[in-house]
């Protein structure tokens, strides 16, 4: 049976097509039909109206963690794939730093099997660069990317050992995938549980500096430039880590780069009080560090918004500050925060943002989507950007409710997600 | 000082956002507690009746005592609980251990633990009045209180002395309670130690940085030396101790050099011959007894200040209030 | 009372606790903060004028003898307690209050004195004695019985602390500290 779904008079916004204007869109079978003014409905189609909203290429976050296996009290892949739909996305790509560690291909065919049942956002697995992910040797590469793996990355953790990460960079060109990096030099950081600086100074808590990110972001780049390979630096959230990307960028090296929305918007004065809430890793940094950030996803050194979801159940986080565990969960306030407070403050306009969570995440990792064009997948977020909503963390559809942003008003929500054609989320 | 209700809050949880008329008063009211230790009988009602939990998860034997001491000198009773942990265990037993406590409906709480934020965590869930006796590197508001006390007796003032503090500042709570409680009554304050133990940023805590002790012993009217603890020199912070006492060590012949009477603190225990020589802590400038006199009657007087009052029966209560 | 009627009822006071005494032997006068310290100081310089005798006397804070924390909560320590030096264990101890209501300074005062030590006997003097009591305790030697109508409160004035002698009728809520 074929599903067609038309969606009526919204703002069609894809910088795929150079395309912003009031269009309608038909969907059929699964496909982008076609894009057109004052389309006819087809008899059995399902007609949305979406008149003031705006309709764009399904939102993909290219950093999640789905702590299935091994952390289900936290997040299985369904909830999290409830949880993004609900937020707007798509796609996620999900991380490997679960128990057992994704590190072969038969752990790549259980996430992607999980992924298909949930049926809900698409889930791209990720695997280990290492082995177990200890650091040492390489994993099953090119058996894990038979298997659905889309990029590689010992992500929860740095590669602390360059000759295996310049290995893994020359490696994976064989395969054209990314190799992702977390940033962090852990002898540096040690002792560290938030941004070295006038606060963890006041707090009494030892702080990571903001070199700790900047040598390993140096390194990589170096390294990506010896190789010729393709490192995707994540979470960046350093002013001289936004700075030597630019440069090594003008230089023609291949890389890509995240910017979160916490990092976007946030800094260290959240942790203020001894916030759990606000507390992840790489922390919330200085003023400094968050301008420098939003001028980087501005002009494009960060390709890509991704939330690095990270669900972590109340009760741990419900803990003196040096013993919680790093992360918040973002998938579900992901598009609010970008459109109240860097969009709507004049850092990005609308159609770049589109860019950096749709266009540009699928661009890095070679993944379908990103684009509403004819023939092409049907993946589409549609969502109100005058909506003014409450974040309510109990009412996230994810298991995890850690976040900093409870009960910040935002104008913007996710009004409809559609995956492969078929409506899988509406609110 | 209102007449009625609760003059510090529910607890104290540190110096930090305390106002002046706050620690004069708290200063205020432990003169009186003084007097009350060189009675024959040296107790007083105030807290009849009233169940304090001393819940230390780090050992201490001083502080832990002082506080006792303060306690039952106001006829309250007293229940010491120790608790030593692996550092995640820390976690989760604070959180329960919190629960237990407001299931207990125990009056006060003294709290010391390993881990900053850890006295303002539990203050946060339980009602009852939480006093921090020590939470990681954060504050130790006795402490500092007992240090403003013995330097307001000694010195006449605070206001105005120039008071640097000396040794391993970034691991350091009476350091961080000394720089709030000192710049909040208008000291000039300062801080000296090897660089690695300095906390990022003193300057925008309100200090300057001396790197050698004779520059600090030059500017300033009184030394509150810390205590350099083994550990660091074991994680590479100094190279070894009697490098530390070289260039930082307080001793008699640094002293003589100063142009002025200093006074010397120190919090203890001592490690003498390392960060203060032995004739130095028993010396004619050391007021470190005086310290340990005035922590009991600081102490008396926090748990004084925190006690009762409800003020909603205050009208009420003041018709009886008379003769 | 106008300043002379506090003078003559503090000269009678006077003459009264020597008179049960048998004389000024043993006797110890103990002010209970803040106005009976002035009152108590006038009955010493009163003693010594008709006797010729410097009674030991001493001040007495009763704020953490109270038994109304619970419920008013922690108020200024306003002078501290000072034992004369001769002490008092086997003394005559006269405590001197202002005004005598509830009775319940009095018993602080009571309890803080035994915990100084034991005196031979504690005997109770005030100025004003207003009645209203809810403890069983009376003074022994009052200075003038009042009549407080409602709503009214009964106050000491002494120079040290207002500027003037005497005792006043005031509004409820007018009251100083």
């Amino acid at each position: 049976m074929s599903e067609k779904i038309l969606l009526r008079g919204g703002r069609v916004v894809d910088p795929s097509q150079s395309l912003d204007r009031v269009h309608d869109v038909l969907i059929v079978d699964g496909s982008v039909a076609r894009l057109a003014d004052g389309i006819e409905a087809p008899e059995d189609a399902r007609t949305v109206d979406c008149a003031g909203k705006v309709v764009c290429p399904g939102l993909i976050d290219v950093h999640v963690h789905l702590r299935e296996p091994g952390g289900e009290h936290k997040e299985t892949i369904a909830t999290g794939a409830a949880s993004a739909v609900a937020g707007g996305f798509t796609a996620v790509c999900a991380m490997p730093n679960t128990d057992p560690p994704i590190d072969d291909p038969a752990a790549v065919g259980f996430v992607v099997a999980a992924g298909r049942a949930a049926g809900l956002a698409r889930v791209y697995p990720v695997g280990c660069i290492s082995s177990g992910r200890a650091g040492e040797r390489l994993a099953l590469v090119g058996e894990m990317v038979d298997a659905g793996a889309v990029a590689i990355t010992d992500d929860g953790s740095p590669v602390m050992n360059s000759g295996l990460m310049r290995m893994a960079l020359e490696y994976a060109r064989a395969f054209g995938i990314p190799v992702a990096d977390h940033p962090e030099d852990l002898g540096l950081s040690d002792g560290g549980h938030m941004n070295e600086g006038i606060v963890s100074s006041r707090l009494g808590l030892g702080g990571k500096p903001n070199a700790s990110e900047d040598i390993h972001i140096v390194r990589d780049l170096l390294l990506a430039e010896l190789t010729g390979g393709h490192i995707h630096l994540q979470h960046v959230s350093t002013r001289f880590g936004v700075e030597s990307i630019r440069q090594a960028k003008a230089r023609g090296v291949h890389v890509t780069a995240e910017a979160s929305p916490h990092h976007l918007v946030l800094t260290h004065e959240a942790v203020d009080g001894y916030r759990t809430e606000a507390k992840m890793n790489p922390p919330l940094r200085a003023q400094e560090d968050v301008d420098a950030v939003r001028a980087g996803l501005a002009d494009g050194t960060l390709d890509t918004i991704a939330t690095d979801h990270a669900p972590h159940h109340y009760d741990e986080k419900e803990a003196a500050f040096a013993d919680a565990p790093n992360g918040i969960v973002g998938l579900e306030t992901a598009l609010g925060i970008v459109l109240t407070h860097v969009v709507g403050e004049g850092v990005i306009d609308l159609p770049t943002m589109i860019e950096r969570m749709s266009c540009q995440p699928a661009r890095a990792f070679g993944l379908p989507g990103g684009t509403l064009a004819i023939g092409g997948p049907a993946d589409v977020t549609v969502f109100d950007p005058g909506a003014r909503w409450v974040v309510d963390a109990g009412q996230f559809r994810s298991r995890s409710r850690n976040t900093p942003f409870g009960g910040w008003e935002l104008t913007g929500r996710p009004t409809m997600t559609i995956v492969g054609g078929r409506i899988v989320w509406s609110g | 000082m209102s007449e009625v209700g609760k003059p510090l809050g529910k607890d104290l949880v540190g110096l930090e956002g305390l106002s002046a008329d706050q620690l004069r008063m708290i200063l205020d009211t432990a003169e009186p507690f003084k007097e009350i230790s060189e009675r024959r009988i040296k107790k007083v009602p105030v807290l009849r009746g009233k169940t304090i939990v001393n819940l230390f998860f780090e050992a201490s034997t001083r502080t832990r005592i002082s506080f006792e001491f303060a306690e039952k000198r106001l006829s309250a009773d007293t229940v010491n609980i120790s608790s030593t942990g692996s550092s995640v265990a820390k976690g989760e037993t604070l959180v329960d251990t919190a629960r237990n406590l407001e299931a207990m409906r125990i009056d006060m709480v003294v709290i010391r633990h390993g881990a900053s934020g850890a006295a303002r965590f539990l203050a946060e869930r339980i009602p009852s009045n939480v006093i921090n006796a020590g939470d990681g590197w954060h504050e130790h508001p006795t402490q500092g209180l007992l240090d403003l006390l013995t330097i307001r007796d000694r010195m006449g003032r605070i206001e105005g002395l120039r008071v640097c503090i000396v040794g391993d500042i970034k691991h350091s709570r009476v350091a961080r309670s000394n720089i709030y409680g000192l710049r909040a009554l208008g000291a000039e304050v300062a801080v000296c130690g090897p660089r690695t133990l300095l906390p990022p940023a003193p300057e925008e805590l309100g200090c300057r940085v001396f790197s050698r002790v004779e520059e600090a012993i030059e500017w300033a009217d009184v030394l509150n030396v810390l205590r350099l603890q083994l550990e660091r020199m074991q994680a590479g912070y100094v190279p070894s101790l009697r490098e530390y006492n070289r260039i930082w060590g307080v001793s008699t012949a640094r002293l003589e050099a100063a142009p002025r009477d200093i006074l010397v603190l120190h919090p203890g225990p001592m490690n003498r011959g390392v960060e203060i020589d032995s004739d130095v802590a028993d010396g004619p400038h050391s007021v470190i007894l005086n310290q340990v006199t005035n922590g009991v009657a600081v102490r008396m007087a926090v748990l004084y200040l925190l006690a009762g009052g409800q003020p909603e029966r205050a009208e009420a209560a003041k018709e009886g209030g008379e003769a | 009372m106008s300043e002379s009627d506090v003078r003559r009822a503090v000269a009678r006071m006077a003459r009264e606790i020597v008179e049960r005494n048998g004389g000024t032997d043993g006797l110890v006068l103990m002010g209970i903060h803040r106005r009976g310290v002035q009152i108590a100081d006038m009955v010493r310089r009163e003693i010594r004028e008709a006797e010729g005798v410097e009674v030991p006397t001493g001040s007495i804070d009763i704020t953490l003898y109270r038994d109304d924390l619970e419920v008013i909560g922690p108020r200024p320590i306003v002078g501290g307690s000072n034992l004369p030096a001769a002490g008092i264990d086997g003394k005559v101890v006269v405590l001197v209050d202002d005004v005598a209501y509830t009775g319940r300074t009095t018993k602080a005062a009571l309890n803080e004195v035994g915990d100084w030590g034991r005196p031979r006997r504690i005997v109770l003097c005030v100025l004003i004695d207003r009645g209203g009591r809810e403890l069983p305790i009376q003074p022994d030697i009052t200075g003038r019985e009042v009549q407080v109508p409602e709503g009214q409160h009964v106050e000491v004035l002494v120079p040290e602390h207002d500027g003037r002698l005497g005792v006043d009728l005031v509004e409820k809520g007018a009251e100083s500290s």
